[in-house]
């Protein structure tokens, strides 16, 4: 290699190191574009749809004519219920991952289990709560089966983030503490929890957003093509947001007449998970940049 | 010296109440005080085990319901060429399943495993502080975009300009698929990669440099190689991911159970297979069953990929000492 260095011509290297800069550049330059393009498509033909009305209303005469409300209000219980579901399990997960183990076999077993659910299809997520949610457990096809099975799916991501979180506060704000005397659960409770805060919370509303934007895992579970009235019990079906597109661009009869309407509804999805991943990213950067300890 | 620093810095505990001394050290506190203050490892050492419970629900439920098609479908059949579940007689052939996810997949790897790699480098090797700080964000948001939204962008923008652009009977084919597969994979794969290129010591990089080679030089010939099972670790998990996707490849596919050769033709893929006749699928028929075959399917692809990718990566953390 060094003989390959020296024999090459300068200026040779030089435009070699110019041109694979350039290709290198386009490479990430493509990522950009497409978040660019997805983002522009969906304003340039959606924003015409979007009104108070849109939001606010029951679709109309076959899905062809009014809003979306009743799909945003499904795609919240979903997404309320998975967080309430899951957050608690994850967060003591997390505790004991970053808090209590003391590494070995478990540890190494529980993060292979965490690693291989993030890796499982979302479709897989929904057979399973078919399979076990909807028919062994009796729940039906229904907003708990649905938050059930979506609270499973987030699972891996809220433990991840919620040891990033702990693991970052300092090993010496728990010394403080146990060296006031201070129980191990005392000291998580009232020093480390509370500097973790924001971490778990960036971590939460990643969780939410992938909650929110997915269809697969509801569709056998809970989701409903069309809906005259809001769900009244966790035992009913729901409308949601993305199998509200889904439905719209594929399968219901009309799908050419309201085109409009599915630009809308996916700029509106697309737009709420933007903003909360935006959201959570920069304030991400921002406590890390503050909170030096 | 040492032994009188500590004996000072401990010293002002010397003659103070009792209730003011460290309660585990001096263990003077009774038995049930003990238990109320010490629930909390077994507990959170129990809870721990939550996402082992979940990964167990799954692989026991899913297998069971898949379970007939080694009995009453048979694997003859399950393996056969033909998907036709209504007809008569029945056939539960996966393999065009088989043929469509593996064909989609691998063309979508074609499109982002070097796009992916050459962000990977370009965030990790080439670009200013600030620019790595912005690209990173596209990436993660590109990689938040919900998969309908992807389907549908597919469905609205990509699949009509292909079937303009190449003269086709539909744009919903294999390479449409593959396109925004691509898309959705590049994110998984850029920034995984980017890990294993921060990875390298920077040792590496000052050695190559101070030999006289240029900077390209150095990423070509030393730090690509040195962090090459990470990158194979990143490819492997975004391959994984993109033979699970669900419904952009069920927007744009085509959904024809067909085995062809072409990228120009309608597939059908093993996730959009479900995603399509489950919810028509009567409960226990041998098409239910069947299409819990598929899933199993896809869920021995995703532990296995998984399962490789964390121990290509695992390689990389551990050959350079981390």
């Amino acid at each position: 290699m060094i003989a390959q260095v020296i024999a090459a011509n300068p200026r040779r290297r030089r435009l070699a190191q110019r041109i694979a800069f350039t290709l290198l550049t386009i490479s990430t330059l493509s990522a950009f574009l497409a978040l660019g393009a997805i983002l522009y498509t969906m304003l340039a033909n959606g924003a015409s749809a979007l009104s108070w009305e849109f939001l606010s209303q029951f679709p109309r005469k076959m899905m062809t004519e009014g809003g979306i409300y009743p799909a945003l209000v499904g795609s919240f219980y979903l997404t309320a219920g998975a967080v309430i579901v899951a957050l608690p399990f994850a967060m003591a997960s997390a505790i004991w991952l970053s808090e209590y183990s003391r590494g070995g076999l478990w540890v190494r077993v529980i993060r292979v289990g965490v690693n291989s659910l993030a890796g499982v299809p979302s479709i897989v997520f929904g057979l399973l709560g078919l399979a076990f949610f909807v028919k062994v457990l009796g729940f039906g096809v229904s907003v708990l089966s649905g938050a059930l099975t979506l609270a499973l799916l987030i699972l891996p991501i809220l433990i991840r983030a919620s040891e990033e979180a702990l693991q970052a506060v300092p090993m010496n704000f728990r010394e403080g503490a146990l060296a006031l005397g201070a129980s191990k659960w005392h000291a998580v409770r009232t020093v480390v929890l509370p500097s973790a805060i924001p971490g778990i919370l960036t971590g939460l509303v990643l969780g939410v957003s992938r909650a929110i934007g997915e269809t697969a895992p509801i569709m056998f579970t809970a989701a409903a093509f069309y809906m005259t009235r809001l769900p009244e019990a966790l035992s009913d079906k729901v409308m949601a947001l993305p199998y509200h597109i889904f439905v719209m661009a594929t399968e219901s009869p009309n799908y050419w007449r309201t085109r409009d309407l599915q630009f809308g509804a996916a700029l509106v999805l697309l737009g709420m998970v933007l903003v909360m991943n935006l959201g959570a990213v920069t304030w991400r950067a921002r406590v890390r940049r503050r909170k030096q300890w | 010296m040492r032994r009188r620093q500590q004996e000072a810095r401990l010293g002002f505990l010397e003659g103070a109440p009792l209730d003011l001394r460290p309660t585990r050290a001096t263990g003077v506190r009774g038995v049930a005080t003990r238990i109320k203050e010490r629930w909390d490892r077994p507990v959170f050492f129990g809870v721990s085990s939550i996402s082992l419970v979940a990964l167990g629900l799954i692989l026991f439920f899913i297998f069971r319901e898949a379970a007939p098609v080694l009995g009453e479908i048979g694997l003859a059949n399950f393996f056969s060429a033909r998907w036709s579940p209504t007809g008569s007689p029945p056939s539960y052939g996966a393999l065009p399943m088989l043929t469509g996810s593996a064909m989609v997949t691998l063309a979508a790897l074609l499109v982002s495993i070097p796009l992916g790699f050459g962000a990977a480098a370009f965030i990790a090797e080439v670009a200013p502080r600030w620019m790595k700080d912005v690209a990173k964000s596209v990436l993660e948001l590109l990689a938040g975009v919900p998969s309908v939204v992807y389907g549908f962008f597919g469905l609205m923008i990509v699949a009509p300009a292909l079937q303009a652009g190449l003269g086709l009977a539909t744009g919903r084919t294999a390479l449409t698929a593959a396109v925004i597969l691509g898309i959705m994979a590049l994110p998984t794969i850029a920034s995984l990669a980017e890990d294993a290129l921060t990875a390298v010591p920077d040792s590496y990089r000052e050695a190559s440099m101070a030999l006289g080679a240029t900077r390209w030089q150095t990423i070509r010939d030393v730090t690509f190689p040195a962090a090459f099972s990470g990158l194979i670790g990143a490819s492997i998990l975004g391959m994984g991911r993109a033979v699970g996707e669900t419904m952009a490849v069920l927007m744009v596919a085509g959904n024809a159970p067909q085995i062809t050769a072409s990228l120009l033709k309608p597939v059908r893929t093993l996730t959009g297979t479900i995603a399509l006749e489950m919810a028509e699928t009567p409960f226990g028929s041998s098409h239910y069953h069947a299409l819990f075959g598929l899933g199993v399917i896809l869920l021995v692809i995703a532990l296995i990929t998984n399962g490789l990718a964390e121990w290509f990566r695992g390689r990389l953390a551990r050959k350079h000492g981390r």
